[in-house]
């Protein structure tokens, strides 16, 4: 309005119409809009995927470690040059429990016979499964859960019952134990007495099916060398037990030994998760550049095209720093938007991944923060070059028809 | 005399203008000019006569080499940027021959785009813009977008957004230079009425039929003013004469 006092007031833009004003162009454009700004969502979404997928399979993997526990270890034949007779002595358990600080002990035997569905089904379809002569104090020792029934005890392991491992009772169709379901094992009927949910640190076990020595001796004559041993022994004693193990199980032939850590397999899974990580994050930096990137490029063509727009608002009143304002808004709104939906999307990509592997859903906020932050930033650097140019455009220069 | 009369709507002292170059071009050689309250007169002149020149220089969107404007009364030389910015959204209007309608903006908000920059409210601007448009003759046009106007609607939209901050003066640069004769007429007749009801308005042409329809013609040849039907001996008595015209109506 022209001043009624004889004073000329400063140009100013209200907040609100500074947003406005910086979103004229991307409403009248939204193809380009959209396009523009999925370069910074494909960068965004990289990496709260990246950095959300890894967490949540972190989050797995300490979750089973940390119930699993660190300190089970397992003895088994092997290793060495001497070639061996591939057994430990029958002794070993007895060896093992007097070392001070182990806990628990238990040993499988694997039998020379086979587990059949029923006596019509040819001996050599064996379906990968093995049958095992097993401690009672095994399911204990491993921390193992009973799915369905019962696990062994003193009085049924001396009996013709058996204890399916997941992967047997699978395979062999038995979902329950109700019914009084029965499998052939070496020639002789065996009630399912219990079906066992996966042993994470023994998958092996899951393809086993599980008696008790007793019965295996009886019925089988059997030797009972372990085929492998499972203890625990306090976290702090660990290293002394393990540096003692071999000698103790075969003083003769230490070499035939074999010690390991299951845990340290997804300790590694889990360093070997980080290692990827960080790869991706890079791809995802590089992604995020080539958005920003892209930004500057479509800002810089607005600028061009709205020549006429900028001379205008000049003659209409607007300061450079109006016209700065305006464009830098335009970019910030451009990478803000494509921030959003890259958080969206990653996010949305974990949680979908995250829940078909049964991991738990962590989408870390530094994450998705970082991300939105990273994407604000992007918008300011991408659009001060052109908002500068726009700014620095003479008011005559802009008015110039093209 | 400059004490006892009220402030011209505008002047023009001693304007030079050079932009340089070898050799450097003299776009304007001393102009003097003062335009009152009230007035409509055209700048005519043909291409390169320095007559765009002397429309920048008087909106303040280019500065003279030499010389002082005065807007309104304030003296421009000193003033920077931001404050010339200032004097451009309270006290000038533009209309311009490519009209400059923001796409994407219906008319009314087009219109408002004139109290932008002065920080009125959006209320306020689309009351304001609503008014002005009807005034030009668009009130059944308010939310149309500018596709959908003809190219004589576009201008009274112009028109409306140059008039809506009730300025000083307002310069329309060839405003009938991309419409067809009839379109034409009617943005004369447009000119001449809010003339008529008090804006001060300078008309830039090359066409002289358009020149000749207005009250002062004012020719640029060379960057200099070639003729001045009204000089300033008389001014007092075009003042005179439009003081009795506002009397009448």
């Amino acid at each position: 309005m022209r001043p009624t006092d004889g004073r000329v007031q400063k140009s100013r833009l209200r907040i609100g119409d500074a947003f406005g004003v910086g979103s004229t162009g991307l409403r009248t454009r939204k193809m380009r809009t959209a396009l523009s700004a999925l370069g910074v969502t494909i960068g965004i979404a990289a990496m709260v995927g990246v950095l959300g997928l890894s967490e949540s399979s972190r989050a797995d993997l300490s979750n089973k470690i940390e119930a699993l526990g660190t300190n089970l270890l397992t003895v088994s034949p092997g290793g060495g040059f001497g070639g061996g007779d591939g057994v430990l002595p029958e002794e070993a358990v007895a060896k093992i429990r007097r070392i001070g600080p182990v806990d628990e002990v238990a040993d499988v035997v694997e039998l020379d016979v086979s587990v059949l569905r029923n006596d019509y089904v040819n001996e050599n379809r064996t379906g990968g499964l093995t049958v095992v002569a097993t401690d009672l104090g095994l399911l204990g020792t491993l921390n193992g859960e009973v799915a369905e029934g019962v696990w062994l005890n003193s009085a049924s392991a001396s009996y013709t019952n058996v204890v399916l491992g997941s992967e047997s009772a699978n395979r062999l169709g038995i979902e329950s134990v109700d019914a009084g379901m029965q499998v052939f094992i070496g020639g002789e009927w065996f009630t399912v007495v219990g079906i066992l949910d996966p042993f994470p640190l023994a998958a092996d076990l899951d393809r086993s099916v599980l008696i008790g020595m007793d019965v295996a001796t009886a019925l089988f004559d059997t030797e009972l060398n372990p085929s492998i041993v499972y203890l625990r022994t306090p976290s702090e004693s660990l290293d002394a037990v393990r540096g003692v193990l071999a000698a103790t199980v075969d003083p003769a032939e230490p070499d035939e030994v074999s010690v390991s850590r299951p845990s340290d397999v997804l300790e590694a899974e889990e360093a070997a998760d980080s290692a990827f990580t960080s790869l991706f994050l890079g791809l995802g930096a590089v992604a995020l550049l080539v958005g920003g990137i892209g930004i500057a490029n479509v800002m810089v063509i607005a600028v061009i095209e709205r020549r006429n727009e900028i001379g205008l608002r000049r003659a209409l009143g607007a300061t450079r720093a109006h016209i700065r304002r305006q464009f830098l808004t335009e970019a910030l709104l451009l990478s803000t938007l494509g921030g959003l939906a890259g958080v969206g999307l990653g996010a949305t990509v974990t949680a979908v991944y995250a829940s078909t592997q049964d991991w738990e859903v962590v989408i870390p906020p530094e994450a998705a923060l970082g991300g939105f932050g990273a994407a604000v930033a992007i918008g300011v650097i991408a659009g001060l070059y052109p908002a500068m140019r726009a700014a620095r455009l003479a008011p005559t220069e802009a008015l110039r028809s093209a | 005399m400059s004490a006892v009369l009220p402030a011209s709507a505008l002047e023009l002292r001693g304007i030079v203008k050079k932009y340089p170059g070898t050799p450097p071009v003299h776009a304007l050689a001393g102009v003097d000019l003062r335009i009152e309250d009230g007035e409509l007169a055209a700048i005519v002149g043909p291409s390169g006569s320095g007559k765009s020149t002397m429309l920048h220089v008087m909106g303040t969107l280019d500065r003279p080499t030499e010389g002082t404007v005065l807007v309104d009364g304030r003296d421009l030389s000193r003033m920077g940027d931001r404050r010339l910015s200032a004097v451009r959204s309270q006290l000038i209007g533009f209309v311009f021959q490519q009209f400059f309608l923001i796409d994407g903006m219906s008319a009314l908000d087009n219109v408002g785009n004139g109290l932008l920059y002065s920080g009125t409210k959006p209320r306020e601007r689309r009351q304001h813009a609503a008014q002005a448009l009807i005034r030009v003759g668009l009130g059944q046009r308010l939310s149309h977008f500018p596709n959908q106007l003809s190219g004589g609607e576009r201008q009274r939209v112009a028109i409306a957004r140059a008039v809506v901050h009730r300025p000083a003066i307002v310069l329309a640069d060839e405003p009938t230079g991309n419409l067809d004769s009839r379109s034409s007429e009617s943005i004369m007749e447009l000119i001449h009425e809010l003339n008529d009801e008090g804006t001060t308005i300078v008309v830039i042409t090359h066409d002289h039929d358009v020149a000749d329809g207005l009250p002062r013609q004012i020719s640029v040849r060379d960057g200099r003013i070639e003729h001045d039907s009204l000089p300033p001996l008389s001014r007092s008595a075009s003042l005179a004469e439009s003081s009795h015209r506002g009397a009448v109506k």
